[in-house]
């Protein structure tokens, strides 16, 4: 393992609404190495978006709040940085990708002039090298004719072209960190793979740590080094991509893996779901998170609300009580057997 | 399209450039600009407006000085000149003809000048309100939109307060006192300048509520996440990223509040309480106007009125074509 970048320890982020409070990230903790690319994956709504958008302190008081937690990254809290100092973080050492690149750019503004005012936001550069920054960031995602297209509007690109000028503005300060929030999902299937592949080829060039959210499994298990599974606003499971895979311990992810369609198996099998619908973050059940729609569930699960606890190889962790007896992966075969 | 040809390809399979070739860049500027060109009635009030501008400010340069009626050379007359005929009478409410195109009032004064001098005043009026409607409307809008909570609040507030005065009353009485008010500077004492400084504090409160209106659905957009993601600050993401988003209603609705500005003068100066005489302004000749136009001298009014009428419906059909121009989804389906 490499050198710690980002260390995020027991966040807590709450939204106040008319309802109650909504504990949209409820005690994550998890450290990040220095080029690490790490997949979050996880229903709506358990907090993936809301843990990066923490990180990046783009939680709108008063209705989010921060409650409790640090932040620590290379070696500095961001949240006991002042506003000022947080703008010099954000876009400079931490950038961040959007869902959807539609309405990511500003239709008022070409392209290029959006690309050269965040350069020249985070570097002391003038306006004609900020250009040529600009210029090769362009090149770097494959946009053909670079130099023409920065006088374009951002509606003169497609979904796919304009994600792509995303994440030229998101590595064209040479962040450490980059996080990409479902970065494409509002893409169609032909281009999904291409810009995900250019994007974290270009985070590999660069050593670039990658915080990847993700509903699309496929994609973790093809990029990311390492996976955590979220679920209700907590870590249920992380550890190495071909352990998360191989041998899922955590219900929820034998089920997210359940219901995945696999090319790679020989054997078709019925389609699974987890069944029922993630609780209400306002009211969660007592003890486990998952128990109500846990197949394994005991009397214990309904109790006390499991820790994450190493399981089997080293760095797997696994918050469930039965992780060391279920033998999950079997049961999949024994499923497509009987 | 032949330049699609030489592209490399990329070293990951074929990007969809189909999709990212364009012709010229067409800038939103450029959509703008065709719309409003088709806009037949905007464009001719455009012309006509402009005419009226030019006419009226450049007025002073061919103006014959006060004292010297019929000067060489000048085609107006200084708009207090009372002229005189040959025997030293005055030309007192003279009918429209040859040399007098537009007739003489009650005092002997040409009318024709004094519509292009008035011209002048409501015009500033017009301009000057406007600007500082933008101007404040935009600034309490934009504070109130991006700052939720007690800012918003207390701005909004104070909005309905001002939206609540009724106009003519606080105007006519204002409008009163205004030459009396000694901390004020000079040229705000009386004469254009002054009415329009209190019509723009008056009719600001629209403005900022349309104002506030669109910062609060523009702060909530993504690319403004995306910006505050790259770092930009609140002074940045207000002045770069919403406001020149926001541009469409502000200049509409700027454009309208003209020409309501040039009504309201003409209503306070007919009334008396507007531009002091003897500046000549449409509203005041109305007026005088209207007291001889029931003995059959009816030119003046006439005159007056119709310049008035003419300057406003051209703003107004201006503000028209800018709003189709500018936001065609809210375009009126004209026949």
């Amino acid at each position: 393992m490499g050198d710690l970048l980002l260390e995020v320890d027991n966040l807590r982020t709450y939204f106040s609404t008319e309802e109650g409070i909504v504990r949209a990230v409820d005690g994550v903790s998890f450290k990040l190495d220095v080029g690490e690319r790490r997949g979050v994956v996880g229903e709506s709504g358990s907090g993936k978006s809301v843990a990066a958008m923490s990180i990046m302190r783009l939680i709108e008081p008063p209705a989010g709040k921060i409650v409790t937690g640090r932040i620590v990254f290379n070696g500095t809290d961001l949240l006991s940085l002042s506003e000022d100092q947080m703008q010099d973080v954000r876009g400079g050492t931490i950038a961040m990708i959007f869902q959807d690149p539609m309405t990511a750019l500003n239709p008022v503004y070409t392209i290029g002039d959006q690309l050269v005012e965040t350069i020249m936001l985070h570097q002391d550069v003038k306006k004609i090298e900020a250009r040529e920054i600009a210029i090769q960031a362009l090149v770097d995602v494959q946009i053909p004719h670079a130099e023409e297209r920065l006088g374009d509007y951002p509606h003169h690109f497609s979904g796919g072209m304009r994600q792509r000028v995303m994440i030229a503005m998101g590595l064209s300060c040479n962040p450490q960190l980059l996080i990409a929030d479902e970065p494409t999902t509002a893409l169609d299937v032909t281009t999904q793979a291409q810009i995900m592949h250019l994007m974290l080829r270009l985070a590999a060039d660069r050593g670039t740590a990658v915080l990847l959210i993700t509903h699309d499994l496929g994609v973790v298990a093809g990029f990311c080094e390492t996976v955590q599974v979220m679920y209700a606003g907590t870590i249920v499971e992380r550890g190495k991509s071909e352990d998360i895979f191989h041998d899922p311990k955590h219900p929820y992810t034998w089920g997210l893996l359940g219901s995945m369609t696999r090319l790679d198996e020989a054997h078709q099998h019925r389609l699974n779901s987890v069944r029922g619908a993630p609780p209400s973050l306002i009211n969660l059940p007592a003890g486990c998170r998952f128990r109500p729609r846990c197949d394994f569930a005991v009397e214990k699960c309904v109790q006390v609300l499991p820790a994450l606890r190493d399981v089997g190889d080293a760095g797997h962790e696994a918050a469930c009580h039965r992780a060391d007896e279920l033998d999950l992966i079997n049961l999949v075969s024994e499923e497509v057997a009987g | 399209m032949t330049d699609l040809v030489d592209r490399p390809p990329g070293d990951e399979g074929p990007i969809d450039e189909a999709e990212g070739i364009s012709a010229e860049p067409v800038s939103q500027w450029d959509l703008f600009r065709n719309r409003l060109k088709r806009h037949r009635l905007a464009m001719l009030s455009a012309g006509f407006l402009a005419i009226v501008i030019s006419v009226s400010f450049l007025s002073p340069l061919v103006t014959c000085p006060k004292g010297e009626p019929f000067c060489d050379g000048k085609l107006l007359q200084h708009p207090d000149q009372k002229l005189p005929d040959e025997t030293g009478r005055l030309l007192v409410n003279i009918a429209p003809r040859g040399s007098l195109p537009l007739g003489t009032d009650e005092l002997g004064r040409d009318v024709l000048s004094r519509t292009i001098h008035g011209g002048r005043a409501s015009l500033e009026v017009g301009l000057v309100t406007g600007l500082l409607v933008a101007s404040l409307g935009t600034v309490v809008g934009s504070l109130a939109g991006y700052y939720p909570g007690p800012v918003d609040q207390a701005l909004m507030r104070f909005t309905d307060l001002v939206l609540g005065l009724p106009l003519l009353p606080v105007a006519i009485v204002v409008g009163r006192f205004l030459p009396e008010l000694d901390f004020l500077p000079n040229f705000l004492r009386s004469g254009p300048w002054g009415i329009a400084m209190l019509l723009g504090l008056l009719l600001w409160g629209s403005l900022a509520r349309i104002v506030r209106a669109e910062f609060l659905s523009l702060r909530e957009k993504e690319f403004v996440e995306a910006a505050r993601a790259a770092g930009a600050g609140d002074r940045r993401i207000i002045f770069r990223h919403i406001l020149p988003n926001a541009m469409s209603p502000i200049i509409v609705q700027t454009t309208l509040i003209v020409g309501t500005a040039i009504i309201i003068e003409a209503a306070l100066s007919f009334l008396g309480f507007g531009v002091r005489p003897p500046t000549p302004t449409w509203g005041a000749m109305a007026a005088e106007g209207a007291g001889v136009a029931v003995r059959g001298f009816w030119w003046q009014l006439v005159a007056a009125g119709s310049a008035l009428v003419l300057t406003v419906l051209s703003v107004n059909f201006i503000g028209d074509g800018l709003r189709d121009a500018l936001d065609p989804t809210q375009t009126i389906e004209r026949k």
